[in-house]
């Protein structure tokens, strides 16, 4: 099954508001493409569109959050982290504000738009604030549990959608708690740690690589800060080598957070599995991937690398 | 010259509906406002050499609104500053004409844009830089009414002032469209005339799809000293193809080949200059 991680995000908006009357939602024009129209449609009254303004709805909604409410700020990751960065370096951070900043159209999924609509920057750059909580969930059953937990969850905070349907590998039941990792198979052999639409590569990969004998532990890493350090540190003491695998630029993202902590904690070979350091093209969701290299075959080849080098 | 520039809006508004097709993606509605506009500078207004993208003295044009790149590719192709027939190979992989102009790839585009706000800012540093060089090029940039949202325009708006530059001359593609609705629903930036008079600029406001009026306007802006222009012009999104006027739908998305064929029919029917 897919799902397409924006409409997960959107319907689970609409829940949330039923529940919560402090939510309010700002998008800055892109309410169509964000899903949270769906939200504007059910509670007009706490739905702001503050137009094409991404330094201003990051600034707003700190300012709601001053007041006591929970606002989800939405816009284009690229534009919302980059027009609105350091008023979420200030005015949400700095001033520890309960504002739930939502990027949208992460990595590849803007296609054809081309290298200016394709972030892959956006871990790194929230990740850098003290105090930011950076999400990532691995698929539309995981947004809706991510989207309550962030609710829930006291401090600013930073989750990437997409807007691309992408394979369901999570179920209901599961559970989901920010900053605990989820192990989705076990192994011996190789730890691969992964975040949204690459977990579900990392499993293809690690059933490719069971055909040859090698057996990957595939986790699940859909808080990048705070690091499940507890788990990845369980793994890799059974496995001895670690790949990690992101819809993001090789640098700053989910493999450099793992990568600081492995440093120092536990040395192991190690691969990063990323786009490297370049922008985008223009192309389809898959070709864009296939270019940059979040590729199934990446991830095994990066196995490889690690498991001659234990 | 009027009929002339007419006819080439109308071809310009063919490619647009072309490209798009084919890329299965992209922006027709404020492609297809600004297609008077941009016959005007490409055919008369601008100082440019096709085969001479980088001539230094040539006039600057930044498409602020960069999600508009059909237009300014349709103009540039008709121009000759690249074959028409790079046009089909709009959004593929591997191609030059991204979906956003890109300055490194495609010849006759100043400024890289897709980022709204930006291009206008970058532009306000062309001109200032062709005041300090002395140089007599001037800059043009083209914006939408959506865009004047961010606060970057509005920061170039006041320093363009400040420094006098009155080589640098903004057309504001007024359709009231973005993308979640009408300038009005989602952020009212009425009265826009006002705002850029207060703001220190020479105001002109005009019929975006009458070419002799925007040819008169672009005129002035050139004799007039002192102070940036801004050109108002008043358009409709989707201009020219009945099934995309004024909806906001047709923002962002390509026609069906059976849409584009109707579309095509229309603008060869004439309907796009009347
Ligand atoms: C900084 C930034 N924010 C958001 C977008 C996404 N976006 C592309 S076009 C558009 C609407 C533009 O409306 P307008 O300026 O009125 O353009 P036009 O109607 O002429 O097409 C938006 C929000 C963007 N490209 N850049
Ligand atoms: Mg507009």
């Amino acid at each position: 099954m897919m799902i397409a991680p924006r409409l997960a995000y959107g319907q689970a908006l609409v829940e949330l508001g039923q529940e919560n009357e402090d939510v309010v939602v700002l998008d800055a024009d892109v309410a169509k493409a964000s899903m949270t129209i769906l939200f504007k449609e059910a509670f007009p009254e706490r739905f702001f569109d503050l137009g094409i303004a991404e330094s201003d709805i990051i600034g707003t909604g700190a300012g709601f959050a001053v007041a006591g409410k929970i606002p989800f700020v939405n816009a284009y990751a690229n534009f919302l982290l980059g027009n609105g960065w350091e008023q979420i370096r200030i005015s949400v951070c700095y001033a520890k504000q309960n504002v739930k900043i939502i990027g949208h159209n992460i990595g590849a999924s803007s296609g054809k738009d081309g290298p200016t609509h394709l972030p892959l920057e956006d871990i790194a750059l929230t990740r850098a604030f003290p105090g930011m909580t950076v999400i990532e969930p691995v698929d539309g059953i995981e947004v809706k549990k991510a989207v309550k937990a962030l609710a829930e969850h006291v401090g600013p905070a930073y989750m990437r959608v997409g807007r691309i349907p992408i394979p369901v590998v999570t179920k209901e039941d599961d559970e989901f708690v920010i900053g605990k990792a989820n192990i989705l198979r076990e192994g011996k052999d190789v730890t691969i740690i992964a975040c949204g639409v690459m977990v579900s590569k990392a499993l293809s990969a690690a059933a490719a690589l069971s055909r040859e004998g090698l057996n990957a532990e595939v986790i699940n890493m859909h808080t990048i800060k705070p690091l499940d350090k507890e788990s990845i540190l369980k793994s890799i003491e059974k496995t001895g080598a670690v790949v990690t695998a992101e819809e993001h630029t090789v640098i700053g993202g989910l493999g450099s957070a793992v990568a600081e902590y492995l440093a120092t904690a536990m040395p192991v070979p190690m691969r990063i599995v990323g786009s490297p350091d370049r922008f985008g093209v223009c192309g389809t969701y898959d070709e864009i991937h296939e270019v940059l290299g979040l590729t199934v075959e990446k991830i095994r080849e990066a196995v490889r690398d690690v498991i001659i080098l234990k | 010259m009027t009929t002339i520039l007419q006819k080439m809006a109308c071809k310009i508004r063919q490619d647009i509906i072309e490209m798009l097709v084919l890329a299965k993606s992209g922006h027709p509605g404020g492609s297809l406002s600004a297609a008077d506009i941009m016959s005007v500078l490409y055919f008369s207004v601008l100082k440019i050499e096709p085969d001479n993208p980088q001539w230094p003295d040539r006039d600057r044009f930044v498409l602020s609104k960069g999600h508009a790149a059909p237009v300014l590719y349709a103009a540039l192709a008709e121009r000759g500053f690249f074959p028409r027939e790079e046009l089909v190979n709009l959004r593929q992989t591997g191609h030059f004409l991204q979906g956003h102009p890109d300055m490194l790839k495609v010849p006759g585009v100043d400024m890289s844009t897709g980022s709204l706000g930006q291009g206008f800012s970058a532009a306000a540093g062309m001109a200032l830089a062709g005041k300090i060089d002395q140089k007599t090029y001037r800059v043009y940039c083209l914006l939408g009414d959506g865009e004047i949202a961010e606060g970057l325009v509005w920061e170039a708006a006041m320093a363009a002032a400040h420094y006098k530059l009155d080589n640098l001359v903004a057309v504001l593609d007024y359709n009231g469209l973005q993308i979640d609705g009408t300038n009005e629903e989602v952020m009212n930036s009425a009265p826009l005339a006002d705002k850029w008079r207060a703001f220190g600029w020479n105001v002109l406001e005009v019929d975006g799809h009458d070419v002799e009026e925007l040819l008169n306007s672009l005129e002035l802006a050139k004799n007039f000293q002192g102070k940036p222009t801004i050109i108002v012009a008043k358009t409709t999104k989707g201009k020219g193809v009945s099934f995309m006027e004024n909806q906001a739908g047709w923002h962002g998305s390509a026609p069906s080949p059976e849409q584009a064929e109707l579309a095509l029919a229309e603008l060869k029917g004439g309907n796009a200059h009347v």
